[in-house]
């Protein structure tokens, strides 16, 4: 049975309007010319290509469903479904999900991290370290572990290498037969990037997801390559589904907001008066209250109201959903005044403009004047706040739910990772890898997430766009 | 100019209005007067008397807004709202939900605070401005490109991996300075190295490439070419011409967040147990003190407004052209 | 200008080199660099502790909270207290000359034999006598000036003017302890303005205490209503019927009915005297604005005073030099004479001069100093604290070889304390409306959470799993195979085996829920489960929670929500299952039992007994037992109990931590106490000892930021060469830009 939760719906809306724009965009020069020339940039292409990486992850993780129970007493009663919730990547990653252990236990390691009692049939007790469930049940002689992970290695390379050489060399035969150059051509303005993409980082971002995807599908089934925790659950089946926290934490609260931050700052540009000081007055009082505490105390109401209305949040995946959503909202309630007051500024300064006089004393509604005129004209301004925030709230959501008002402590996120990996660390001897993983999984997505959005503010911004 | 100052202070008051509305709202919904109670008389043999007992103390037992039965102006006044939320207009903070006297508990742990944000500010616009020099100087070349890339992957590192980090390294693995704590006078100078160098290091990413653009917009423009093509170095430009004016957006930009350095950082101090009001603010969340979250969410605005009003001011100072309207 | 910069940079080149060399030469020294502490205090008979919580009250009428005992403890005395070393816990004289024994009287009266049955018993009469000559601590409110006259009891507002802290008083005084200070403190529980916790329990048992509350509280109101001035209630001016003082040194307190435990009360703080000076002192006008009230200086004639009591750093405990002296017990159990801890018997107490608490709010600095040495005991169980200690081990309750290298030792003890995960009782599901369904339900679920798994997982067993309601060194306790529950588990190879999975599962069937399914719609059971985890350990704990309801195909939904609220719903009943722990009060059953007795039902009652629990048959047995003396036949009924409540399974019987406590070899004496709070005048420390070892594990790894230095350099000078390069190439870079 498909469930929709709240920020799946949300999601896929956003799915669609960024669709829609693409499709719109299409036909239209001045809409695309900006995009290209994104990723014409080096980086911003390779930045391009990991983000939609984590962005097919996160989707895959937005499909959710119950799955059906098997049938009882013979198969006459209706058909009932688990109270649990899953998702497409549940399914995907069900080896991983279900390869628990006892409790920690180190990167590619055969045995637990910590030593226990054993007895053996002879009653004896004995103190070591037990042997993993799930971690290299295939190797027949154990002191093979090195050997056969050096091997999965080679192996993945040579593998990636040659997936990689095929997809590359089938891409370029593409665009000699595209174009009509020469190979020799084609191949040598590629390798000196002077083509109008920039090939070489686009194979280089490739053959790097490739070889990543290939290694851990190569060796994470046989092993929990980033460790284990304290419940023994794999680390990096927690780092993947934390994916879709982050991506809904950084796009939703901009989603949410953007609509009061667009209409209250055009509108305030627009017809100015008391209406613009009201408007300012709103986003200069919400302004000057520290957001964390105002956080703090949204997300206390918060979760009063989910106490006293427990029947509107059935299960466990419901009720953290709707946290994350409510998340999504305070953020968007303290973050939307500064976009708010740019457009109010832009608009200030576009309603000046001799068309858009012209178009008033022609008696054109204001409605039409600010959807004709206005809004496609400050189009830049949205689209550059939303990229720019987007890593600003990634990081956002580990600070908040460090300080205990983010997301619910069940659910998976970097920042509860995070949280729990600081007693992990002060532990003698050190566990490091939860940490290190939630560092690694965060730290490409913001890092990508700026190299994108600096991409976009050069190929947007018409300041730059006439400096460059 | 002095009656600027004094239009833009009456401006602030509305806006403290509403921020007082909105705390009031958020914080009385949240959680009734009974909850507060319970949760600070302790978890036993907790009656229904002591509760409002505990109420009649703190006066938490009047009605929110209206008191029906007072009568003259006590209808309005005398109610929580009045009490709790108005008086804050004085400065008048009153005792905390534990009964500690809050204006005494912030003037106390102002300092540390101070002894944290003061140094970590210097020291952050020193380095930062260093190099932003440097990449601005370098503009082009391989060093600005991968100067501003290793800009970008340093501030794509989450505020707390440099906390749990730094801490981690330095405080346990070479001990160089204590772990955490705080003590008064020269001595707390050990204490505050660490939390300096951390808040500075996990800054400097984003501020350096930020001021960058300031250098990066000076250089582009036109007594500077002119200086160029008097014959000057390129030091002499940079520091002579480049940096003086650059220095107008970048201390303008301090300016507002000046009078918010008392506030102190809530995560940093908390880690590394200074005793300030920012470890002060988390500690009240954490134990929903309401009476002390209110006076920090007060006092913030206040002071964020303060900052605003001195962004202004230090415009008209250094630019005489910015009119005063 | 280019070549000044050179010369600076060779210069400064050489600076480094030097201060590289020198540092080298002598690292730190004896004095480590991350000291927290300053440097002349190295070799004082200081104790370093820490506390992560500031105490909410130090007066001894209001505080009931582990974290505040530690400090008041060791201030105020109760004429009893906990011997030390003895097991199982006993009381002993601490302030009165010996433990009183009451006796009894009718309803007419007359005294009755002391084995009379308790029905009979009217009044129990205890006589309290004090020993002369102690005297309380150097205090301000006990200043006389050369007149006779008390120098600040008479103080206006602005004589406060530069007064912040109590220690702003120049002069102090003293003078002996009386009973009159005891019954004093007893009446204050009845003051309006205390609010002491046990006022309720209390009221119950000393005779006229409600009425003279009422009494307090219609003079308060008088007086209020006439003077703007903060109302000082001289108690010694109305008399409460139950209390009275009997001599200089003796007082008298008469309890309704027999009540056993009372003498247990007797060594709690609540107990302890308060001079009526300092009351009086206290309430003067302007003290509680300027927060100097008794909440916050405690005045006391124990062997420690507060003399720093700055809750935003540290407080600091120094020997009280009016302290009347104790003697270090010369007797103790089999085996405290190898774990040398009798070595200094007989020897005066306090043996150390000063404790310093700091202000430690984070677990993992705190447990990171305590290895570094800064920290002499890793404190006492709070929960945070629980979090750092098993980072130590590995599996078991052996220290690591690490911690072993490093001479810290390790004590344990079972705590006189139970966490359980109780049923709501009210809960059509799991409760009593189910009847017999419901409790198939509780049984099947007792078999199937496995405690031994969490103790293992999350606690390194450092606990023991409950058998029932009744944690091990409470009387009625059973070792061995007659104390399991012989519901939940089966005796094997000499230890508790917890019974297999099946068994549950037929349980669900029995219940009508087999696989976890109603068996008349098939659906699937959810159940409800509310707790206080918001920790960054709770994910991994609620999802064991769950893992566990699973095996048995139940659902379980977890509610977490902040202790705030969790108060709440237990209070409206609206909870289905909620785990909470209890400590003991006092070393007696029951102080456990309670916790089920009906009429202390929360929702209805607002009790103790969160989960609701009413049975009848439980509640006779349980008013027939609590109020006798130890004796086999309070035993047999209390087998009865236990065996009705495993039937009954109203909680998953939980698990009772062990008490942990870490010290370095220069801590001594130190032996688990779980009743006393008043240890620290037993403690002693070797300061020497520290320093060497402290200097030993602290020294400073400089490397790597020379290092860094050396980095940082190396890739200055390629910016430096293209910097020249620059330099000379300018004019036709600028012309290039120019185009």
């Amino acid at each position: 049975m498909i469930q929709v939760l709240w920020t799946d719906a949300l999601i896929f809306l956003l799915v669609a309007a960024i669709t829609g724009f693409a499709l719109y965009a299409r036909s239209r020069e001045h809409l695309r010319a900006p995009w290209r020339q994104v990723i014409r940039k080096p980086l911003g292409m390779s930045a391009l290509v990991i983000l939609l990486v984590y962005v097919l992850v996160g989707l895959l993780d937005s499909l959710h469903f119950r799955p059906e129970l098997e049938q009882q007493n013979g198969g006459n009663t209706e058909v009932q479904y688990a109270a649990s919730i899953e998702s497409v990547l549940d399914l995907m990653l069900d080896d991983l999900r279900s390869s628990t252990e006892k409790t920690y236990s180190a990167p590619f390691a055969l045995r637990q991290y910590n030593k226990e009692t054993i007895e053996d049939e002879q009653g004896n007790k004995r103190r070591e370290y037990p042997r993993l469930l799930h971690a290299g049940t295939h190797l027949q002689d154990l002191s093979m572990h090195a050997q056969d992970i050096t091997q999965r290695f080679l192996f993945t390379l040579m593998g990636g290498l040659m997936v990689w050489g095929l997809s590359v060399a089938f891409i370029v035969v593409l665009v000699v037969f595209k174009t009509g150059d020469p190979l020799q051509k084609v191949l040598h303005t590629m390798w000196h990037g002077q083509r109008d993409l920039p090939w070489r980082s686009l194979f280089a971002t490739l053959g790097f997801i490739l070889l990543v995807i290939l290694f851990l599908m190569n060796t994470a089934s046989v092993y929990h390559v980033l460790g284990t925790d304290k419940v023994g659950e794999d680390v990096l089946y927690q780092a993947i589904k934390s994916i879709r926290t982050g991506l809904v934490i950084g796009t939703l609260t901009t989603l949410i907001m953007l609509p009061f931050a667009v209409l209250l700052g055009i509108m305030a540009g627009y017809i100015k008066g008391w209406v613009d000081d009201v408007i300012q007055y709103i986003y200069t009082t919400l302004n000057s209250i520290p957001g964390v505490l105002l956080i703090a105390a949204a997300v206390l109401m918060m979760l009063v109201y989910m106490e006293t209305h427990p029947d509107l949040f059935g299960t466990g995946v419901e009720r953290s959903d709707f946290r994350l959503l409510f998340l999504c909202m305070i953020l968007g309630v303290t973050s939307w005044t500064g976009l708010c007051r740019l457009l109010r500024a832009e608009t200030l300064k576009l309603s000046e403009l001799e068309y858009v006089q012209a178009a008033e004393a022609l008696g054109v509604g204001r409605l039409k004047i600010i959807l004709r005129h206005i809004l496609p004209n400050v189009m830049h301004i949205i689209l550059i706040a939303i990229v720019m925030d987007f890593s600003g709230l990634v990081l956002a959501e580990a600070v908040l739910s460090y300080l205990n008002i983010g997301v619910d402590p069940t659910m998976y996120s970097w920042g509860n990772m995070i949280n729990s990996s600081r007693l992990e660390l002060a532990r003698e001897p050190i566990v490091w890898w939860a940490f290190m993983a939630a560092f690694i999984f965060m730290f490409l997505l913001v890092l990508s997430a700026n190299l994108f959005a600096d991409a976009v503010r050069d190929a947007f911004d018409p300041r730059l766009r006439e400096r460059a | 100019m002095i009656a600027y100052i004094i239009r833009r202070l009456l401006y602030a008051i509305p806006i403290l209005i509403g921020v007082n509305l909105i705390t009031f709202a958020l914080f009385f919904i949240v959680n009734p007067p009974d909850q507060m109670a319970r949760l600070h008389l302790g978890e036993r043999h907790v009656t229904q008397q002591a509760i409002d007992k505990w109420k009649t103390q703190r006066g938490y037992d009047r009605p929110l807004v209206i008191n029906s039965e007072a009568s003259g102006l006590g209808v309005v006044t005398d109610t929580i709202f009045f009490e709790k939320s108005l008086r804050l207009f004085v400065f008048d903070f009153g005792a905390s939900d534990n009964g500690r006297d809050i204006s005494y508990d912030i003037s106390q742990r102002m300092w540390p605070s101070l002894a944290i944000a003061i140094p970590s500010l210097i020291v952050a616009l020193v380095v930062n401005i260093f190099f932003a020099m440097l990449l601005a100087f370098f503009r082009g070349s391989y060093i600005d490109i991968w100067g501003v890339i290793l800009c970008v992957v340093l501030m794509s590192i989450s505020a707390l991996f440099y906390y749990i980090g730094g801490q981690f390294l330095v405080g346990k693995l070479l001990h160089l300075v204590p772990i955490s704590g705080y003590d008064t006078g020269l001595d707390a100078t050990k204490f505050i190295i660490l939390p300096v160098v951390i808040g500075v290091a996990s800054g400097i990413g984003a501020s350096t490439r930020w001021y960058r653009t300031f250098f990066l917009e000076e250089i582009a423009k036109d007594f500077v070419r002119t200086a160029r093509a008097k014959g000057l170095s390129e030091t002499t430009v940079l520091f002579r011409h480049v940096l003086k004016n650059a220095m107008i957006p970048i201390l303008t930009g301090i300016v507002v967040a000046l009078p918010l350095l008392f506030m102190g950082s809530l995560i940093l101090e908390s880690f590394f147990g200074i005793p300030g009001l920012g470890s002060y603010t988390i500690d009240a969340i954490n134990q929903q003190d309401f009476a002390i979250v209110r006076a920090m969410v007060f006092l913030g605005s206040v002071l964020y407004i303060v900052g605003l009003i001195l962004t202004d001011i230090s415009y008209t100072l250094v630019d005489p052209r910015v009119r005063l309207s | 200008m280019l070549t000044i910069i050179q010369r600076i940079t060779r210069g400064s080149g050489v600076l480094l080199m030097l201060l590289l060399l020198a540092s080298c030469g002598n690292p730190a020294g004896d004095h480590p660099w991350n000291n927290p502490y300053p440097a002349k205090d190295s070799l004082k008979n200081i104790l370093y502790s820490s506390f992560d919580e500031r105490p909410k009250h130090l007066d001894p009428i209001r505080s009931y909270s582990s974290n505040e005992y530690s400090i008041i403890a060791n201030i105020y005395e109760p004429p009893l207290q906990y011997h030390y070393l003895k097991r199982p816990y006993r009381l002993v004289p601490l302030t009165a000359s010996r433990v009183p024994v009451p006796f009894y009287l009718d309803e007419a009266g007359n005294p009755l034999p002391a084995d009379t049955p308790i029905e009979q018993i009217a009044w129990s009469i205890y006589d309290i006598e004090i020993k002369p000559g102690i005297r309380y601590q150097p205090h301000s409110a006990l200043a006389k000036s050369s007149t006779g006259e008390y120098r600040y009891h008479k103080l206006q507002e602005k004589d406060l003017d530069d007064i912040y802290t109590l220690s702003d008083f120049t002069e102090n005084g003293t003078r002996e302890l009386t009973a009159e200070d005891y019954v004093y403190q007893i009446k204050r529980l009845a003051h309006p303005q205390t609010n002491s916790p046990i006022f309720g329990v209390m009221s119950e048992y000393i005779d006229g205490l409600d009425e003279y509350a009422k009494q307090l509280k219609q003079v308060y109101q008088d007086r209020a209503a006439r003077q703007s001035n903060p109302v000082w209630l001289d108690l010694r001016q109305y008399d409460l019927v139950g209390v009275e003082v009997t001599g200089r040194y003796t007082y008298r307190i008469r309890i309704k009915g027999k009540y056993p435990q009372f003498k247990y009360w007797l060594a709690m703080p609540f107990f302890a005297p308060m001079p009526w000076e300092a009351d009086r002192f206290h309430t003067q006008p302007g003290m509680i604005d300027k927060n100097i009230t008794l909440n916050w200086y405690p005045i006391g004639t124990g062997p420690y005073m507060l003399t720093e009591n700055n809750p935003n750093l540290r407080m600091v405990l120094q020997r009280n030099p009016n302290f009347h002296g104790e003697l270090y017990p010369d007797e103790g159990m089999p085996g405290d004479v190898e774990a040398g801890m009798l070595d200094d018997a007989g020897k005066p107490i306090p043996f150390i001069d000063t404790v310093i608490n700091s202000l430690e709010l984070e677990s993992i600095p705190r447990w990171n100093k305590f290895l570094q040495g800064y920290y002499d005991v890793s404190g006492i169980a709070s929960d945070t604290f629980d979090q750092a200690i098993k980072i130590g081990n590995a599996g078991d309750l052996a220290l690591s070889d690490d911690m072993r290298e490093k001479g810290i030792q390790l004590s344990t003890a079972v705590a006189t304390s139970t966490y359980y995960f109780g049923f709501n009782m009210l809960d059509p599901v799991v409760g009593h409306p189910a009847g017999e369904r419901g409790r198939y339900l509780r049984q099947a679920i007792s078999i199937a959470v496995d405690k031994e798994e969490y103790i293992s997982i999350f606690m390194n067993g450092r606990g023991i799993a409950g058998q029932g309601p009744l944690p091990p060194g409470i009387y009625g306790y059973e070792e061995g195979e007659a104390g399991i529950n012989p519901l939940t588990h089966v005796w094997r190879d000499d230890r508790p085996i917890r019974r297999p999975l099946e068994e549950a599962r037929s349980l669900m069937a029995s219940a009508g829920y087999a696989d976890g399914r109603d068996a008349s719609s098939g659906e699937v059971l959810k159940l409800y489960y509310d707790t206080v985890a918001r920790g960054p350990d709770s994910k991994a704990q609620l999802n064991w929670w769950r893992k566990q309801f699973a095996k048995l195909g139940i659902e379980l939904i977890v509610r977490p929500t902040d202790y705030n609220r969790f108060q709440d719903k237990m209070l409206k009943g609206t909870a289905q299952m909620f785990s909470w722990g209890w400590n003991a009060d006092y070393p007696d059953p029951e102080n456990f039992l309670f916790l089920l007795y009906g009429p202390n039902g929360k929702v209805e009652h607002k009790g103790e007994n969160a989960g609701n629990y009413n049975n009848p048959e439980f509640d006779r047995l349980f008013e027939q037992m609590k109020n006798m003396e130890d004796s086999p036949e309070r035993l047999v009924i209390i087998q009865k109990i236990v065996d009705i409540l495993r039937q009954d399974a109203p909680w998953l019987w939980g698990l009772h931590p062990k008490s942990f406590a870490l010290y370095h070899d220069w801590y001594f004496n130190s032996k688990p106490n779980l009743m006393a709070n008043n240890t620290l005048k037993y403690k002693r420390i070797d300061p020497q000892l520290r320093t060497q070892k402290r200097a030993e594990w602290n020294q400073p790894v400089t490397w790597p930021l020379w290092l860094l230095l050396a980095l940082f350099l190396v890739s200055a000078a390629p910016a430096f060469i293209s910097y020249q390069r620059r330099q000379r190439a300018r004019p036709q870079l600028s012309a290039e830009e120019e185009a």
